[in-house]
């Protein structure tokens, strides 16, 4: 490890790890570029594919996102954007859920879906994706339903969990287990030009309280579908919401859900 | 009574985004909703004075309601 750290040291652009010597130090020492990762940013330095994240996130910012783990439950229009932005912004360890696999419907707006992945898992796709994106970081993929059954083990050992559902009745499993295992939750949901962000700590029941009334249905989304510009917002905006609570940093949507209406390009806030 | 009703995302369509309706004394956020030809399961937040209401809530004159639709899609 001493060998390994004189040689990143001596590599070192000032503090900045380039990404050819992050490679390099991973076979020369024989160990997975995400140890260098760990190793460079222990050490005070900023592997370099960072650097435009530095003067809003200083080093310790960038190590705690690293140690972070946080889960994606649902791969599909909020999931693929919320793991691709994880992903790049350096959150060292994602927990990818979705049971499903990508068929020819989804490409109009699901990241990951691309010919050649019609009939793949969503998770491998997924952990396919980050590897090329940013190998240091690690995607576990879990290819089943999330429910009340298995959620508890899913969300073991996470800081935050990402509603990425389509399900109502099934977001309102994952707000129980996240209560129960006091995870941080950010909600998102969309429909056509439509959506919703809330963020819901331990002990809130905002989300609970929103849905009510007949959670069984679905919503709007089942005859207006979607487009593909509006899973990335709402996808950005909860990536936003996770980056503040795991860095404990800004103003989350605690107790207000935000309406978002791109048609008319309205935002507005309900108290909750 | 008089009710200023708002509408917020898709239940815009074919209707209006604020609009005042004259309304029956004694009328709940489900009977707006009837007005509206809404019907429940499509209700995602009824909210009074921006306040966060349930489909029973008997309104009174003056007020304003806001009703923001179900999305449920990810």
């Amino acid at each position: 490890m001493a060998e390994l750290l004189a040689w990143l040291k001596e590599r070192a652009k000032g503090d900045l790890l380039l990404w050819a010597d992050q490679l390099s130090a991973a076979n020369r020492f024989k160990v997975s570029v995400r140890d260098v990762e760990n190793a460079a940013l222990e050490n005070g330095l900023l592997p370099a594919r960072y650097q435009r994240n530095r003067n809003m996130f200083c080093l310790d910012d960038q190590l705690k996102l690293f140690k972070s783990k946080v889960a994606v439950i649902g791969c599909g229009g909020l999931g693929g954007y919320i793991i691709e932005e994880l992903a790049r912004l350096g959150v060292g360890t994602i927990v990818a859920v979705d049971p499903d696999v990508f068929e020819e419907h989804n490409m109009n707006r699901q990241l990951l879906a691309t010919p050649d992945f019609l009939g793949i898992k969503k998770v491998a796709a997924a952990a396919r994706r980050v590897d090329r994106v940013n190998p240091a970081v690690e995607l576990l993929p879990v290819g089943l339903a999330f429910g009340m059954d298995n959620g508890k083990r899913i969300l073991e050992g996470c800081h935050v969990a990402v509603d990425a559902l389509d399900s109502i009745a099934v977001r309102l499993e994952l707000a129980e287990i996240c209560q129960e295992e006091s995870i941080p939750l950010v909600h998102g949901a969309i429909a056509g030009w439509y959506g919703y962000l809330m963020t819901q700590y331990p002990g809130e029941r905002s989300l609970q309280k929103f849905f009510a009334h007949n959670s069984q249905e679905s919503g709007l989304e089942k005859h207006l579908g979607n487009p593909s510009f509006t899973p990335a917002v709402v996808a950005s905006l909860e990536v936003a919401e996770v980056c503040k609570i795991l860095l404990n940093q800004g103003t989350p949507t605690r107790r207000r859900c935000l309406s978002i209406d791109l048609y008319d390009m309205e935002f507005v806030e309900i108290e909750c | 009574m008089k009710i200023t009703v708002k509408l917020f995302a898709g239940f815009r369509e074919n209707r209006f985004k604020v609009a005042e309706r004259e309304l029956a004394d004694g009328c709940t956020i489900a009977g707006v909703l009837s007005d509206l030809g809404i019907s429940e399961p499509e209700l995602g937040v009824a909210l009074i004075n921006g306040r966060h209401v349930t489909l029973d809530q008997v309104l009174s004159d003056g007020e304003t309601v806001s009703l923001f639709p179900k999305v449920g899609g990810g």
